[in-house]
């Protein structure tokens, strides 16, 4: 059976992870190869970088560590942050990444999912989503969460699909940072109107959080950072619980 | 070892170059007619969509020299479903070499297909080492239906061919350059064919 994937998101700037990684055993916690190489070790189904470097001389450095990354480690890997042309895309994929991920770039010009899907193919083509409720409502949010948008949630992922997106990052932006679960519900409709895989992020705290996101909200994936990065929740361990809850994961 | 890599402008090919460095071997990324039929083993790659991958095979008249070649052959994704007879992808004819059809997964699942799955009964030294049940990575929204040629096979809805070999022509649907050790083992298996 396929499984569900567990997926650890590391945040990239000018090169190197930040946001603090404690990491036994590590001889630079700063290096995006060296922690890649460990998360693959210890059982990581993909793996996700963030770039968050501001600058344009920062994001060429970032290309050479998507490239490094490449020749070092043998899982699949996204790369996101600040994407918003097919040459950019180009150059990623060259470099030896897998998939690419999109966000506000996509609001603002959703012609960008059907080029990249066009020209790459729908399999690279994660589509990302910040939202939040507003009034009952899941709101679309831009440049990492911090304008509010108008779009509906369930609408642009709908939209997205239908433009060629292979995949969904999900991230609720009410639950993100909490430790206190995934957005189960809007997690099960979104994975109940689409047809292609839905990433569940933000909210993980514990084990339960997982088994749970992947029991009621049928995501096919959950991704996080703080839990694994400061080992609060070791990957191995955290897949022999899936296995003994009756989810299906690679051990 | 001169280890070519097909280079026709289908996809992604740096990860597989990397994954054979990882194994000590440097694979040279070309599609000059000449160089591949001078390679000991070759490598069908694809990543994309499967009538244009075709036009740009036909263009570079690579889609007649592949079916002559008599070195160990390893199509992968894309590659091995451009072997077999024809796709439903763009409705489009492949290279013939497997006897089999590339069909779409029904609509009551995720497509594509994205992640780790099994392969089982294995049956080819290509699996050398590798225990039933292995986990592969793998993308795709087609699959090829068994025929007397599968060497692996895989549940995703229906139960397909995952692997196939005819003579020296192997092809693998997941991509073993992105699936852990036990991948990069199945690619050493290769080069020792």
């Amino acid at each position: 059976m396929l499984t569900k994937r567990i997926i650890p998101c590391l945040d990239i700037k000018n090169g190197r992870t930040v946001k603090g990684v404690n990491f036994v055993d590590l001889r630079d916690a700063g290096d995006p190869v060296e922690l890649a190489k460990q998360y693959a070790d210890v059982g990581a189904d993909e793996l996700v970088f963030l770039d968050i470097s501001a600058t344009l001389e920062a994001r060429a450095t970032t290309l050479d560590m998507v490239m490094h990354v490449a020749e070092q480690v043998n899982i699949p890997f996204t790369v996101g942050g600040g994407i918003s042309s097919v040459e950019h895309v180009d150059a990623l994929l060259q470099c030896g990444a897998d998939k690419v991920s999109i966000n506000s770039s996509a609001v603002k010009r959703p012609e960008l999912v059907n080029e990249l899907a066009d020209k790459f193919g729908s399999q690279c083509v994660v589509v990302a989503i910040d939202a939040k409720q507003i009034n009952g409502n899941w709101k679309v949010h831009l440049d990492g969460g911090s304008i509010p948008t108008d779009i509906d949630l369930f609408e642009w992922a709908k939209e997205v699909e239908q433009r060629g997106a292979g995949e969904i990052l999900f991230t609720s932006m009410d639950h993100d940072g909490t430790k206190n679960g995934f957005a189960n519900e809007a997690l099960a409709k979104l994975s109940e109107s689409l047809n292609i895989p839905i990433i569940a992020s933000g909210g993980a705290g514990n084990v339960q959080h997982f088994v749970d996101t992947f029991k009621e909200g049928k995501a096919d994936a959950a991704l996080a950072a703080s839990v694994f990065h400061f080992g609060e929740i070791p990957i191995p361990e955290l897949k022999k619980e899936l296995k003994k809850h009756n989810i299906e994961v690679r051990l | 070892m001169k280890l070519v890599i097909i280079n026709y402008g289908a996809g992604n090919i740096k990860s597989i170059q990397f994954a054979f460095n990882r194994l000590g071997v440097d694979a040279i990324l070309s599609n000059n007619p000449v160089e591949i039929l001078a390679a000991d083993k070759i490598i069908f790659p694809g990543v994309g969509e499967a009538s244009s991958a075709m036009k740009m095979l036909k263009e570079s008249g690579l889609d007649t020299l592949i079916p002559t070649l008599k070195q160990p052959v390893l199509g992968i994704c894309l590659g091995m479903q451009l072997m077999c007879k024809s796709t439903e992808e763009g409705n489009t004819k492949g290279l013939g070499i497997f006897q089999t059809d590339v069909k779409r997964f029904s609509t009551d699942l995720k497509v594509p297909q994205m992640g780790w799955n099994v392969i089982k009964n294995l049956k080819s030294p290509l699996f050398s080492g590798i225990k039933e049940n292995e986990y592969m990575y793998l993308v795709h929204s087609y699959y090829a239906e068994h025929c007397n040629e599968t060497i692996a096979a895989t549940d995703y809805g229906i139960n397909y061919a995952s692997a196939l070999q005819h003579e020296n022509f192997y092809g693998v649907q997941f991509h073993p350059e992105k699936s852990g050790t036990e991948g990069a083992k199945i690619l050493e298996n290769f080069l020792k064919l």
